[in-house]
């Protein structure tokens, strides 16, 4: 666990960067720090490892004060990844990778073949840890970087702004990658951010900083969405802050049954739209209206966003809304077509999901 | 070119003293600039003065320069040191603005990692800043070069023989192809000194050529 007890950072002439912090970042799981430019997340990651002074307070790792610690040897201890990953241009991947164990005196032979081991557990091909990382692009530069602040599996990991530089695809790949490493590994993180759609993706608790550095709100994306603490709150979590919070309440909606049929089966003109499947899974909507007869692949409109049966509000809303014959299609865990809900089935499950908790009186 | 042809000895041993007080002061000047330039670059309060103050070292003029050293040192008036520790003054004076440069041009994310990963600063000077700033120090390292060939010729004046020596005997006995010759074999040298120190940069930087 980090604690942070009180701590402000104060330049001369200057209003504090980091303003009596007080917070916790439990073992094991996410904490991320979210606010606009100037909130002071970066000074307060950079506090942990001791690159940053703080100018009163205390922070302790697992009840050690960090203070009383041989910065380096605290540092050797600690996994950090920064935007671009930081990497060593002079230095191949997996000597770049090998670079904390050789720190802590490992044998050469052994960090290499970490390094190696690593390669492959950010997905990456092994022929790649002969190249320097300018050979690589951003997406996998940034896997390297994950990967080197791992080599020496420190118990804690500081994130700054790890996934900001790549296009918005590889940032959601890399993401999903992200929690699912650290599914495995159970990091305490502290992952320093400004985009409050990956705050609420990966936090486990999310701290929303205000300029100059005073904690507004430190709670679940859950409750963040639902209940946020105040204007600044409510403002930096977005518009659509309501929809968003579906997607942390688990879909429990009446699925009626549809009519599924498949390729090369004969289709009459009055029976609207049906849904085309093949062995149970689906392929999309075809509109009877418009391409009667035989079933063909090619008259099938784009299908809508899949729900899962067991998934989020959220899910299971989009994929009424976006399915072109207004009936959004669920699906089980094997990507078989259980069935299908409209609109307002979904609204109606909202409606009584937040009568259940409004009588529970606890909060969502 | 008849001229040289007739003294090849002479020639092969005066280019080979002219090599020795460019290159050794070279090297010494490099390991002096390295760290002053470290600790300009640590203490920016610092750096505009070892910056500028090693900087006026290069005005000195070189035969002042080499007329002082004896008095300095307490050396005899003829011996190559005076011209060895004279050059090695004015490398410095190149090189420690170089050498800051150089460690400026290590890309801060780079550098922030570097420390963040809990190098100490002696082994990330050693293992990160110094081999990003190589490119930088080298292409001030090819000035300091071609200077040094080029000053050392002064040294015959004060009597320390290498291919300056062509210059003044040429010129003293109205010898034009022993004046011709100092020029061309002074000339060739600083070339070779200049791809010596490009292919040597070459080689430390194989992360450079893809």
């Amino acid at each position: 666990m980090i604690r942070f007890e009180a701590v402000t950072k104060a330049y001369a002439d200057a209003s504090p960067a980091v303003d009596d912090l007080t917070l916790e970042a439990p073992t094991g799981a996410i904490t991320v720090l979210v606010g606009p430019s100037g909130c002071g997340k970066t000074t307060t990651l950079r506090m942990v490892n001791r690159m940053i002074e703080p100018t009163s307070g205390r922070i302790t790792i697992d009840g050690v004060d960090t203070a009383s610690m041989d910065p380096a040897r605290l540092r050797r201890g600690i996994g950090y990844v920064i935007q671009h990953g930081g990497l060593f241009p002079h230095q191949t991947v997996e000597r770049n990778i090998a670079t904390v164990p050789l720190l802590l005196g490992w044998d050469r032979a052994k960090a290499l073949s970490r390094a190696r081991e690593l390669i492959e557990l950010v997905g990456l091909p092994a022929a790649l840890g002969r190249r320097y990382p300018a050979a690589l692009s951003g997406g996998q530069q940034q896997r390297v970087g994950v990967a080197r602040a791992l080599a020496a599996d420190p118990p804690v990991m500081l994130m700054d702004e790890p996934f900001s530089a790549v296009d918005p695809v590889v940032r959601d790949q890399l993401q999903e990658e992200f929690l699912r490493l650290q599914s495995h590994l159970g990091k305490t993180i502290l992952f320093v951010t400004h985009d409050i759609d990956e705050a609420i993706k990966l936090g486990d608790q999310v701290a929303v900083l205000r300029v100059g550095g005073r904690l507004a709100q430190l709670a679940p994306p859950a409750q963040l969405l639902a209940h946020p603490a105040d204007d600044f709150v409510a403002g930096f979590v977005g518009r659509d802050r309501g929809y968003r919070a579906l997607g942390f309440v688990a879909a429990t909606l009446p699925v009626r049954p549809e009519r599924t049929v498949a390729l090369g089966s004969t289709v009459g003109a009055g029976e609207g739209w049906v849904l085309v499947v093949d062995d149970g899974r689906p392929l999309g909507w075809l509109d009877t209206a418009r391409h009667p007869g035989p079933v063909d692949r090619s008259s099938l409109a784009l299908g809508g966003t899949l729900a899962s049966a067991g998934g989020s509000l959220r899910a299971a809303l989009d994929a009424a809304l976006s399915s072109p014959s207004g009936r959004g299609v669920v699906v089980d865990d094997e990507g078989r077509v259980v069935g299908t809900a409209t609109p307002s089935d979904v609204i109606a499950a909202i409606e009584a999901q937040r009568a259940e908790s409004a009588a529970g009186g606890g909060a969502p | 070119m008849t001229w040289a042809l007739d003294h090849l000895g002479v020639i092969a041993s005066l280019t080979w003293r002219h090599t020795l007080l460019a290159g050794i002061p070279l090297l010494l000047g490099l390991l002096v600039a390295i760290p002053l330039g470290w600790v300009a670059h640590r203490v920016p309060a610092l750096a505009p003065v070892t910056i500028v103050g090693t900087g006026l070292l290069y005005t000195i003029p070189s035969l002042a320069l080499f007329i002082l050293m004896p008095l300095v040192l307490g050396t005899r008036i003829l011996d190559p040191i005076n011209v060895v520790v004279a050059m090695t003054v004015y490398t410095v004076a190149l090189l420690v603005r170089t050498v800051v440069d150089g460690l400026r041009s290590v890309p801060a994310d780079v550098d922030a990692a570097a420390t963040a990963m809990g190098f100490g600063r002696f082994r990330r000077l050693w293992q990160v800043q110094l081999p990003l700033a190589i490119p930088v120090i080298a292409a001030g390292l090819r000035v300091a070069a071609v200077s040094n060939v080029s000053i050392v010729s002064i040294a015959s004046l004060i009597g320390v023989a290498q291919l300056g020596s062509l210059l003044t005997d040429g010129y003293n006995r109205a010898i034009a192809g022993e004046l011709l010759t100092g020029i061309v074999a002074a000339l060739l040298l600083a070339l070779v000194f200049d791809l010596v120190v490009v292919g040597t940069a070459r080689l430390l930087t194989p992360w450079r050529s893809p």
